[in-house]
């Protein structure tokens, strides 16, 4: 734009047009920026009333209009709405849970993405395809049979069916690792291979270490979809022990139904961690989102 | 020499093989069988407790007189005709803004995306707290601009409206895939535009949306499908007005009645049978989008991989 702009000016010869036009855009600058403050408070707003309603003391929360600064800021609504439920044992069943399928959904993948990237074997073509079409295959067509399958498996009511496919890798990760892998050159692992590398220790010690902004964004990915997940945790966990976040935080609200001012502190603290790793990680984030929505 | 390359391409395929195995054993166990399964199970009466009795197509039969299967249908459709196309433009909007070489662009940025990161269970239960019809801040501030102020999830005609605002605020996701796509445009095309002398609205119709077409034909894609997916919010929205799903079912989306089916009421064969169907009708929308595509999507020359 201001390439575009200085490019213009350069050109026209009069005084007053390029007046004229620098009026035009300091106008239509300020309308940009007018309007991008303006969108930025509409999408924060949520969040700041989440957080003081948080802080509300209960007395505060029914009251019209509504109160901005909760005063006192009642920070004993965290602990209350805390350890109402159990959320520490939540907490730590979550990150088990979101822990072990980040480990499944990177390494299984990766490993998958290599076989893809790397090897011309008769069925490749076919099987990516393949591999492509059970990204449309839409999740709720497989809930009922798969829960049966973990039914009949002895699953239901632990970890293992939120976890295990995990370690069979999953297809839209393998697509982005593998996409990756092609960019890495041959030189690299031709040297290696002369030097007696078997495929095993290619992988692991030169694909994988290259890769480590692919990785990450899986991880990421991975990390974030089982911390946020709802569905799966909802049908394959009954007994409140071994209850995700996500799980807690909704039965917290039926129970508490007009406690907002706990029910908010609670989804405060579970919102937290997400983002906090958003603003550490929000670069791998946007490269994922890239790498998959943009090639189309 | 023969031998030894026949021998290496045998190598090479069990290595290929070996690699892939994780995802090809995954396919087999956790897509391909309950495929199948669930194709049978959708022509069977099942409840997990006794062995599936066969009933032909009656599921089917059966969905066609089922009212609440019209509603979760009628609800569905309404809801992403309302929010794909709404959300849609308001993520090209917030993206064309961004490319505008703004300063803080990554302030920006990071205001409009962090919202589409968080639980969807935790945004679901403050967008409760903020649709309130007494003491939500949303009506506060339609009072404040003088509009009217719904009762949102407690009246049926304003529930699914209630699901499409609250959609807005994630449209981060598709958000940063416009920007990606705007920032990909060639900049030349700009230039000789403004030599030609276009204006501001010339320039987005004539370049910026063809060249970007592609992007909003596979959002399309995405938001359909999406709509169809759309459960946890429904779930925890839908929780403890009437039967779990809004006032008089206004809120039971598709996949929520689906839930309701094989898992609280354990009808497995007829949950299947509504997967079937689902599973039909994305298939069926996503070839109309992909068919009119050639009419309105457009592919520069080349070098698309």
């Amino acid at each position: 734009m201001m390439a575009l702009a200085s490019r213009a000016r350069r050109k026209s010869s009069s005084r007053q047009a390029r007046l004229s036009r620098q009026a035009a855009d300091r106008l239509g600058r300020a309308v940009v920026y007018l309007l991008l403050v303006g969108t930025s408070v509409c999408f924060l707003i949520p969040l700041f009333w989440l957080v003081t309603s948080a802080l509300k003391p209960t007395d505060e929360i029914f009251v019209f209009p509504q109160v901005w600064i909760p005063h006192p800021a009642e920070w004993g609504n965290f602990a209350r709405a805390l350890t109402t439920l159990p959320f520490g044992r939540f907490a730590f069943n979550t990150l088990v849970i979101a822990g072990l399928t980040t480990l499944g959904n990177v390494f299984a993948s990766a490993m998958v993405a290599y076989g893809f990237a790397r090897f011309r074997f008769p069925g490749r073509r076919v099987l990516f395809l393949v591999m492509l079409a059970t990204l449309m295959v839409p999740g709720q067509i497989l809930l009922v049979p798969q829960f049966i399958l973990f039914y009949k498996l002895g699953w239901i009511n632990s970890f293992a069916p939120l976890t295990v496919p995990a370690f069979f890798g999953s297809a839209f990760y393998i697509f982005l690792i593998r996409q990756f892998f092609m960019g890495i050159p041959s030189e690299l692992t031709d040297a290696a291979y002369i030097d007696g590398a078997n495929e095993w220790a290619i992988f692991v010690r030169i694909y994988l270490p290259l890769s480590k902004p692919a990785l990450t964004a899986v991880a990421v990915f991975s990390f974030q979809g089982a911390w946020n997940d709802f569905l799966a945790p909802l049908i394959y966990l009954n007994s409140q022990k071994l209850y995700t976040l996500q799980l807690g935080l909704s039965e917290f609200q039926g129970i508490f139904h007009t406690q907002w001012n706990l029910i908010m502190a609670a989804s405060t603290v579970i919102m937290l961690p997400m983002v906090v790793i958003f603003f550490l990680a929000q670069r791998y984030f946007i490269q994922g989102i890239l790498m998959t929505g943009v090639q189309g | 020499m023969a031998r030894k390359a026949h021998s290496l391409r045998r190598h090479e395929t069990a290595m290929g093989y070996f690699f892939i195995s994780p995802w090809l054993i995954g396919l087999l166990v956790f897509m391909a069988g309950p495929l199948i399964a669930s194709g049978y199970l959708s022509l069977t009466d099942y409840n997990l407790l006794t062995p599936p009795t066969f009933v032909g197509l009656q599921n089917y039969r059966t969905m066609l007189s089922d009212p609440n299967f019209w509603q979760a249908l009628q609800v569905t459709f309404y809801y992403a005709v309302l929010s794909v196309p709404l959300d849609l433009i308001i993520a090209l909007a917030m993206a064309l803004l961004l490319n505008q070489r703004v300063r803080f662009m990554r302030w920006f940025r990071t205001f409009f995306y962090l919202p589409a990161l968080l639980p969807p269970v935790a945004i679901s239960v403050l967008w409760n707290w903020i649709l309130n019809p007494q003491y939500g801040i949303l009506n506060e501030a339609l009072g404040f601009l003088g509009l009217p102020q719904p009762q949102w999830l407690l009246a049926p005609q304003w529930t699914v409206p209630a699901y499409v605002v609250m959609s807005i605020w994630g449209v981060g996701t598709w958000m940063v895939i416009f920007l990606a796509g705007l920032q990909n445009v060639p900049q030349q095309l700009y230039e000789a535009a403004v030599l030609d002398g276009a204006g501001v609205g010339r320039k987005f119709w004539n370049i910026t949306l063809p060249m970007i077409s592609p992007v909003l034909f596979f959002d399309l894609v995405m938001g359909i499908v999406g709509a169809f997916s759309y459960f946890t919010q429904a779930y925890v929205l839908g929780q403890g007005i009437g039967s779990g799903a809004g006032v008089s079912n206004a809120g039971l989306f598709y996949s929520l009645y689906l839930y309701q089916k094989g898992f609280s009421e354990l009808q497995m064969g007829y949950a299947s049978a509504l997967g079937w169907v689902l599973c039909f009708i994305v298939l069926m929308l996503s070839l109309l989008v992909f068919k009119s595509s050639a009419l309105w999507v457009y592919y520069g020359g080349g070098d698309r991989s």
